[in-house]
């Protein structure tokens, strides 16, 4: 049985994955708007952002109303929203659908909560599979020195305090995010992960992540993937694509 | 779904729950739109009470955690399929987690309008994969008892055009773009409803009960398969206490 189903679209999925703090949505960013900048459509769609879905998932925060099955597959939901009314239909026109997580975060972050790995493996069966899976490999106490340094406060269940890990707010960070990581880890081959070292700089980073990007996928970009003629007057133009 | 006894999970058990803790019943009405489930769940949790049980009842998009977003995200006519499927299988899962097992854990009879049978039944009728959204449902109970209201079509419309005079969006089964005409729609999408709670008939072991009779005959059918459950220690009662009006 196929993880996911097979892209029989013109346009190409990238994600990127990794733990808070490992750096890949600045990467996907920049990745992005370069992509934009060479005259590809290009859009972008976020983990847990489907308008549909927010005010559940707000009000299911706020009153700490979530258990692991239920705080699974009400992102699943968001996940099957954003694919089903905006990244599917996108895929279809042929643009480069960038997103930022995807189904392995479930897979990862889940499990880590202690739901059962085969469960929500199969529960995310109808995502499309992706083009390219960016995954920016960093060491726990790097992740944790960018967040720490740059957060005011951890969130409740970004740290993983309804599993009841330490109550301390930081030491229950740092456990839920080492068990996420561990997951990250043990699916990385399996799921053919391009892994990036996340410790490097940000130039060198990106610099890879585009090299792997035209290796793997430049055939594509120049055949079936919807772009206007790079002129100078379209490309000044600001992207407007819409972020969800 | 392997068949198993009753309040066993299906396939997955859910984290923290003890089994053997579970004392009360679980007891599941499924059917159609419109083929009269609330009406004798009504009736039912009257009678039950009578006979000194405490009854908890729950439906479909009635949990606190996602039954209002269910509402809304209804009321947009956006919700694509499988963001359905799912948006109902959260509201399951709150009211299974927070409701239904904490009432059964005190001994409740647990009467449950539409399980996750209907849920999968929508899938189906939606083209989405039985062997997934059995899987993403494995988290559920086994119920004691699934009795399966079953109409024909012809009759669910009359009840629809009789009873409430408009025929719904979503009952219509509207999203699946069949046609404009709602009534056509109505009667091909609760056809593939009625076709894929068939085909749950003998997997889970669905009671099929005519749901062409009347109300009070179906009542009494009812309540004589539920006097079998052994609810209580109470001991038999044999005569209905409660008045249900015959169908005129």
């Amino acid at each position: 049985m196929s993880l996911f189903v097979p892209n029989r679209y013109r346009g190409k999925l990238i994600v990127v994955e990794g733990i808070d703090g490992s750096g890949k949505s600045t990467q996907i960013s920049l990745l992005s708007h370069w992509l934009r900048s060479q005259g590809y459509a290009v859009a972008f769609s976020e983990w847990n952002s489907s308008p549909l879905v927010r005010q559940t998932t707000r009000r299911g925060k706020k009153k700490e109303m979530f258990t692991p099955t239920t705080f699974s597959l009400l992102h699943a939901t968001d996940f099957a929203d954003r694919l089903e009314s905006y990244i599917l239909p996108l895929l279809k026109a042929g643009a480069i659908v960038c997103a930022d997580r995807y189904a392995y975060t479930a897979f990862a972050r889940d499990v880590a909560r202690g739901v059962g790995r085969r469960w929500v493996r199969n529960l995310y069966r109808f995502a499309i599979h992706p083009s390219l899976a960016f995954y920016f490999r960093v060491p726990l106490d790097v992740a944790l020195g960018r967040i720490l340094g740059g957060r005011d406060a951890l969130k409740y269940y970004e740290a993983g305090m309804d599993l009841g890990l330490a109550r301390d707010v930081e030491e229950s960070f740092r456990i839920f995010q080492g068990r996420i990581l561990d997951e990250y880890d043990a699916m990385a081959q399996e799921m053919g992960f391009h892994i990036i070292d996340a410790t490097q700089s940000i130039e060198a980073q990106q610099i890879r992540m585009r090299e792997i990007v035209m290796k793997e996928i430049g055939d594509n970009l120049k055949g079936t993937v919807l772009h206007v003629p790079a002129t100078g007057e379209f490309v000044a133009q600001p992207s407007t694509s819409p972020v969800l | 779904m392997r068949s198993r006894q009753p309040l066993q999970f299906y396939n997955e058990p859910l984290a923290g729950v003890d089994i053997s803790d579970l004392q009360g019943k679980l007891i599941v009405i499924e059917g159609p739109d419109a083929v009269g489930r609330s009406t004798q769940i009504a009736h039912l949790r009257q009678w039950l009470e009578q006979e000194g049980h405490a009854v908890l009842d729950s439906g479909m998009a009635r949990s606190a955690l996602a039954g209002k977003g269910i509402q809304m995200a209804k009321e947009g006519n956006t919700l694509q399929p499988i963001t359905m499927t799912l948006f109902y299988t959260t509201d399951f899962a709150d009211r299974l987690e927070n409701e239904i097992i904490p009432a059964l854990r005190a001994g409740f009879v647990v009467l449950i309008d539409r399980y996750i049978y209907s849920i999968m039944a929508r899938a189906i009728a939606r083209g989405e994969d039985r062997r997934w959204i059995e899987q993403v449902a494995g988290f559920a109970l086994v119920p004691h008892a699934i009795y399966y209201l079953r109409a024909e079509v012809e009759q669910l419309v009359s009840r629809v055009v009789i009873g409430r005079g408009a025929f719904d969006y979503w009952e219509s089964g509207m999203d699946l773009r069949f046609g404009g005409d709602m009534y056509e729609s109505f009667v091909r999408y609760q056809g593939r409803l009625i076709k894929a709670l068939d085909s749950m008939v003998e997997p889970h072991g669905f009671t099929v009960i005519d749901a062409t009779q009347p109300i009070d005959k179906i009542f009494r059918s009812l309540q004589r398969h539920i006097s079998r459950l052994k609810l209580s220690n109470l001991g038999p009662r044999r005569a209905p206490r409660v008045k249900v009006p015959a169908t005129p």
